[in-house]
């Protein structure tokens, strides 16, 4: 029996070899010309950083409306906030012969492998949110995160004058949203506020609800907080109603629907909003200029606002 | 002695014909897929799910060998993370490709010994030990990489062709998978040391009696466990071009899901390389197959568990 299946598995991988080598050198011609279609002839793959955040479902359901407007095909992954199965969601989505990648990566140096192998087979790729360090991207549709940052903290100044003393929320340690978000903050912040904590809450709202409640454990003094995403800013808000701090400014950021029901309630102070469906319309809509012939810009800014009640 | 021992192989020698259960349902999995989408069963897919496939399978092979000693290594995707992350490291601080990997292996290596120690010298229950180690690398993780990615690493070329590259057309991943395969499966089934695995496994008292130094043997697999979570990270970070702070998380689950897919029972003594191998292609099938079909990730889940239920029912009815 083993060596059966000893067996069977060196005549697989020969015959393998033998098919590989044949078929691995013929992804390379060159495609300046681009050839146009249809958006009804056009099957478009979607690869999404993680459908278990509104913001990016309402992302896919962006692209899936302007889709089902024009009869377009989509197939949809989600890599559930992991580099590694990303990589193997876009090359799954590359075997299935998509006439183009419209990609959400989760890490932008992690997407680069998998955006040269779209590359190489002649996909067109399109970035969403977070761009691709490496390879070849047609265009990337995202918000000005740093502006979004700096437009939380000229807020909190606003509202509390300089020197208040305020703490952050961080998303995922090296998600680029992250960095961004806070590199605009600290612009800010590090002249005209005391930021007293700063620490990662992974963009979770129960670990945004978690990392507040032991931030009130030291700083019970704050008078603002900057969440990097709503669904932190919602946890957090969370655990200041827990001990009676409502007066405390907590300024979110995406403009999830959550989000703005919670300003609107008067709760929430308010949220950098994106509109994440508009980004995916944006998106798509560059696919079918690029196979319409047309000339796509190499970043489209999706638009950013700060909503307040 | 020797008859423990011989009742151990003639048990496991028994199992193996008798479990089919794991390549009926990869067959089944491969059959439906094929049908349902033709382009699973090109070349390139298959090269691609293969490769897909490697990364797990070099942490289930270390996996198989702690599970067949009854124990659990809940540690292998922050050892991967952290293994990864120091390779990446060294690479992008100007050490040679070559060297940084070997000690990115080394230190995978040791990360899985002081796993073994904490059971065997500090006498801690496998999960128990293993659980906070797990949270210890992932730590320390974070704290080297100060939760950034590690990127700056693709110039060499050798360090790219771990997981990027191709050998006479086979993506270089699923080299390393059958070399990594071929070693661990004569050491478990040919060799003395493989033997002794089984034994403690079986009965550990018994196995002490009959002069097996278990606490050694112990030890000795979960250093196995760290390597092999270590390789299979430099694998990684190799082929996503930078090393991810968060990698590797719930890659246990999928590891141990591989090894008890195989058929290893999960209270040990019994086990086989080549099911865990199986088992490794099961889920790799499941989650390419259903990517082919478009299938959303929240319903790959639940056929996942569904696979592994029916897997083992199929197992559990053989015998």
């Amino acid at each position: 029996m083993k060596k059966f299946l000893l067996s069977m598995l060196a005549v697989g991988s020969l015959t393998l070899a033998g098919c590989g080598a044949a078929t691995l050198d013929n992804g390379s011609q060159s495609s300046d010309s681009v050839n146009e279609k249809k958006p009804d002839e056009l099957v478009v793959g979607v690869s999404i950083s993680t459908l278990n955040n509104p913001f990016f479902v309402s992302v896919k359901d962006g692209i899936n409306e302007l889709a089902d407007e024009n009869n377009t095909k989509t197939i949809v992954s989600d890599a559930q906030n992991d580099s590694s199965k990303q990589s193997n969601d876009v090359d799954d989505l590359i075997q299935q012969d998509v006439d183009v990648l419209l990609i959400n990566p989760v890490d932008s140096s992690a997407i680069q492998p998998a955006v040269e192998a779209a590359n190489q087979a002649n996909i067109p790729v399109i970035a969403l949110d977070r761009s691709s360090d490496g390879g070849e991207v047609l265009t990337l549709v995202a918000s000005d995160n740093v502006i979004g940052g700096e437009m939380a903290a000229n807020y909190i100044v606003e509202q509390l004058g300089e020197k208040a003393k305020v703490v952050q929320l961080e998303g995922i340690p090296g998600a680029s949203a992250t960095r961004e978000r806070g590199e605009g903050f600290d612009n800010i912040a590090k002249e005209k506020l005391e930021v007293v904590d700063s620490q990662a809450a992974d963009f979770d709202r129960a670990k945004g609800l978690n990392v507040m409640e032991n931030m009130l454990q030291s700083n019970a003094d704050i008078k603002a907080v900057f969440a990097q995403n709503d669904e932190m800013a919602l946890g957090a808000l969370e655990a200041l109603k827990a001990v009676g701090k409502t007066d405390v400014i907590v300024i979110g950021f995406d403009g999830n629907d959550d989000a703005l029901k919670s300003v609107k309630a008067g709760e929430l102070s308010g949220t950098i909003a994106q509109q994440p469906t508009e980004m995916g319309k944006l998106a798509l809509q560059a696919a079918y200029d690029y196979f319409a012939g047309k000339e796509v810009k190499a970043k489209i800014d999706s638009p950013l606002e700060l909503v307040l009640k | 002695m020797l008859r423990e021992e011989n009742k151990m192989t003639s048990k496991t020698k028994k199992l193996s014909i008798g479990s089919l259960g794991p390549l009926l349902a990869l067959a089944i999995l491969v059959v439906v897929v094929s049908i349902l989408n033709p382009n699973f069963l090109t070349p390139n897919n298959l090269l691609n799910l293969l490769r897909q496939v490697s990364i797990n399978a070099l942490i289930a092979f270390g996996m198989s060998f702690v599970i067949i000693t009854g124990g659990i290594d809940l540690s292998v995707g922050s050892t991967l993370a952290l293994t990864g992350a120091l390779t990446a490291g060294l690479i992008a601080n100007g050490i040679n490709p070559a060297l940084a990997m070997l000690i990115g292996m080394i230190a995978g290596a040791i990360l899985g010994m002081i796993n073994g120690l904490l059971i065997t010298k500090g006498n801690m229950a496998p999960f128990i030990a293993t659980l906070a180690t797990m949270t210890i690398y992932r730590g320390a993780t974070l704290v080297y990489t100060d939760g950034n990615p590690i990127t700056g690493i693709g110039d060499s070329f050798l360090f790219q062709f771990v997981g990027r590259g191709y050998l006479f057309g086979i993506p270089f991943p699923i080299v390393v998978m059958l070399v990594a395969f071929i070693l661990l499966y004569i050491l478990l089934h040919k060799t003395a040391f493989g033997k002794k695995t089984f034994a403690v496994g079986g009965n550990i008292k018994a196995a002490q009696i009959a002069g097996v130094k278990s606490d050694k043997v112990q030890t000795l697999i979960y250093t196995i466990s760290g390597l092999m979570a270590s390789i299979s990270g430099i694998v990684l970070t190799s082929r996503l071009n930078s090393a991810q702070p968060t990698a590797g998380q719930a890659f246990e689950m999928d590891a141990i899901a591989a090894v008890v897919l195989g058929g290893t029972s999960l209270s040990g003594g019994k086990g086989r390389l080549v099911g865990t191998l199986i088992g490794a292609l099961i889920i790799g099938t499941i989650n390419n197959g259903l990517n082919l079909l478009g299938v959303s990730s929240f319903y790959q889940q639940i056929v996942k568990g569904l696979v592994i239920i029916v897997a083992v029912l199929l197992d559990r009815k053989k015998k």
